[in-house]
């Protein structure tokens, strides 16, 4: 079959790549946030975690020449990153969602000013696995081409999906984020627990960044994250915290994103830019539809100061 | 606060039973300005131990500083043009802040009034210029007061988060305005840069006579002061304050909280949208994707600097406005990529709202402790 003749499949065939591509940075960020969420506390600052990793990252790649050691360099980053935020939130006083803000705006920042010398030269890129070989359409194959990202991220849902349910630090987080005083009460101390809580999520969140400079788009830019850390957030409340449901929820964010570039490769230029904005207007009418004035969200941490 | 009332036409302050209220409340004020003022120090600090770590002079960072924001009338000017917009964006996060609402999309605004006012001022073209500009206002105050208060309606009558909803917001506004002026509104005559079509020069806001200031200083200065004697004078603002401190009281007390809601997010974005306009109207001549140059996300900053209090406004916006102006310059002298700013308004911020646990814990600042101690 000749490349061109597949026609109007490509537009869904390219969904389907694209969400593939698109929505790793989404599940890593958004399980992160799971966890720290789960604790009770919430960090809007992973927005400026993401753009962070994803320059240490790359600038570490470059230094290296090894991808994989670009990625741990982004998550320790965010891990410091998470553990700063959960450190200062546990003052008195402090609003947890304006240091994120705060924090949003410092990561970004620093990530500029020290990404500036990177954005010319070439990382070496994360590996994929092209899943697609079996055919001979470009597309398919382009498709199909699977970044191991994708896969730890997919397995690291599960994982924390069972966790959470299974095992005694999944209880322990889940304890204190329901309620701090209920936590006390057996013995925890619900300000380390956030810690830790928001230092995991930082890091998971670094990772995110790492995938967006070393696989795709693959390169180190100003604009590299559009907002993905902040909308995370929001697909984390649309998940109702659960990380099968995040990474669901993340293939459909991705599969919104790749919306816009799929119909233009097909001739469809019209409302370009507005297609760009799917992502963003398909989470707002989700946060529409899933909250309720009279009822707190099914499954919201007690203790989690944005569902209040 | 009954025992500050004293007979005899004595004024409260100073009669007998007032005189610990007086003291308190200079101790309060006292309190609300040296600390924010330590925070901005304090991050200063930390700013200049970053520049010295990557191998940079401080002390020639906060000459510059000084030079290229406040050192000569021209640099003073400079800082004063850079205010203006954050004046305007600052209140949009400070008026919904009284109602505890956090809202941090006033970017979307922004970017909406100043299409608004783009495409009245081309729709209008040959009118008499009075009636335009007012329209233009009328235009950017509508387009971000429904952008902002459609977030406040979001929030009180289905429970979504504020500040979320708002930054999502201004993607799609951002979006919104691409399309619009890639598309409908667009120039042909703009080629590199798509535009809308420039506003006839009549319809251009001018300056401030004497000066190198453009009026939006003058509207971002008088929308301050309205907002502070909207909050602090009339019964909206009190029953706003009422409703920020706790929605379930305001409405035990008989408050219409929903509309209150509204309409301070519709009023706080119609600010915002007013700086776009004025950007429009004043800086650019036209609708462009410079409209989305981060005033909505400095004005956060603004705003929490000065604790939402809108006269508190004034003076940190021109100050932020001063760091802004002097950031060309920095970039120069010390050879430093332009995100220094944005490096020094973050580490700012995380010092100032750190800040606000330290309130109450000073014995300085309490007169009832300094008594005791003595």
């Amino acid at each position: 079959m000749d490349a061109t003749e597949i026609g109007l499949w490509g537009v869904p065939l390219a969904i389907l790549g694209g969400a593939i591509r698109v929505s790793t940075p989404f599940i890593f960020v958004s399980l992160g946030e799971a966890i720290t969420e789960r604790s009770g506390r919430i960090n809007l600052g992973l927005e400026g975690t993401l753009v962070f990793g994803a320059m240490t990252a790359y600038a570490v790649a470059v230094m290296t020449n090894s991808p994989w050691i670009g990625l741990l360099a982004a998550a320790f980053a965010g891990l410091c990153f998470g553990l700063f935020h959960g450190w200062i939130c546990k003052f008195p006083k402090v609003n947890d969602i304006a240091i994120g803000i705060a924090l949003m705006l410092f990561g970004s920042g620093l990530a500029f000013f020290f990404g500036k010398p990177f954005i010319k030269p070439k990382a070496p890129n994360l590996p994929a696995i092209p899943f697609g070989g079996w055919s001979d359409i470009p597309q398919v194959q382009a498709a199909l081409d699977v970044n191991v990202l994708f896969l730890i991220g997919a397995v690291l849902s599960v994982i924390l999906w069972w966790a959470f349910r299974n095992t005694r630090a999944g209880l322990i987080v889940r304890v204190v984020g329901d309620s701090s005083d209920a936590a006390r009460a057996m013995g925890l101390n619900p300000d380390t627990v956030r810690l830790l809580a928001t230092g995991v999520g930082g890091a998971l969140a670094g990772i995110g960044g790492a995938y967006l400079s070393l696989y795709y788009p693959g390169s180190w830019t100003e604009r590299i994250s559009s907002g993905q850390g902040l909308m995370a957030v929001a697909l984390v409340i649309f998940a109702r915290w659960n990380p099968l449901g995040c990474f669901a929820a993340a293939l459909l964010f991705g599969g919104a994103g790749a919306l816009g570039p799929a119909l233009q490769s097909v001739g469809v230029t019209q409302g370009y830019y507005l297609f760009y904005a799917a992502p963003y207007i398909l989470t707002l009418i989700i946060m529409i539809a899933t909250s309720s004035p009279t009822r707190s969200l099914a499954g919201a941490p007690g203790e989690l100061s944005i569902t209040k | 606060m009954t025992d500050t009332v004293t007979g005899a036409g004595v004024p409260a302050l100073f009669g007998a039973k007032g005189y610990p209220a007086a003291l308190e409340w200079i101790a309060r004020r006292a309190e609300s300005f040296v600390i924010p003022l330590a925070a901005l120090i304090v991050g200063m600090a930390l700013f200049s131990l970053f520049i010295a770590l990557v191998g940079k002079s401080p002390i020639l960072l906060y000459e510059t500083m000084w030079r290229g924001g406040f050192g000569s009338w021209f640099s003073v000017q400079n800082s004063l043009s850079r205010g203006a917009p954050l004046l305007l964006a600052a209140l949009c996060v400070a008026l919904p802040a009284r109602l505890g609402l956090v809202v941090i999309g006033g970017e979307g605004a922004i970017v909406l009034g100043g299409v608004a006012a783009a495409a009245i001022g081309a729709a209008l073209s040959g009118a008499p210029s009075p009636i335009v500009i007012l329209a233009m206002g009328v235009g950017g105050l509508a387009a971000g007061g429904t952008w902002i208060g459609a977030v406040g309606a979001l929030r009180h009558y289905r429970a979504v988060n504020e500040t979320i909803s708002s930054l999502l917001m201004a993607y799609i506004a951002i979006a919104l305005m691409n399309q619009l002026v890639e598309g409908p509104l667009r120039d042909p005559a703009s080629l590199n840069k798509p535009s809308t079509q420039p506003l006839a020069d009549i319809y251009r806001i001018g300056n401030i006579p004497g000066m190198e200031v453009h009026w939006g200083l003058a509207v971002g200065v008088v929308s301050c002061v309205l907002s502070w004697v909207l909050i602090e004078k009339t019964r909206w603002g009190f029953a706003a304050r009422i409703a920020g401190g706790n929605v379930r009281a305001a409405q035990v007390q008989g408050l219409a909280v929903g509309p209150l809601i509204v309409g301070f997010t519709a009023l706080a974005g119609g600010f915002a949208g007013l700086a776009g306009m004025l950007e429009v109207a004043a800086v650019q001549g036209s609708a462009n994707a410079s409209l989305a140059a981060g005033y909505g996300y400095t004005g956060i900053l603004v705003a929490f600097l000065a604790r939402h209090n809108p006269l508190a406004i004034i003076p940190v916006a021109i100050l932020l406005g001063g760091i802004d102006a002097s950031g060309g310059l920095i970039q120069r002298r010390l050879d430093l990529p332009d995100a220094t700013v944005l490096v020094l308004q973050g580490m700012l911020f995380i010092v100032i709202l750190f800040s606000e646990t330290l309130y109450g814990r000073f014995k300085a600042f309490n007169p009832d402790l300094w008594q005791r101690a003595s």
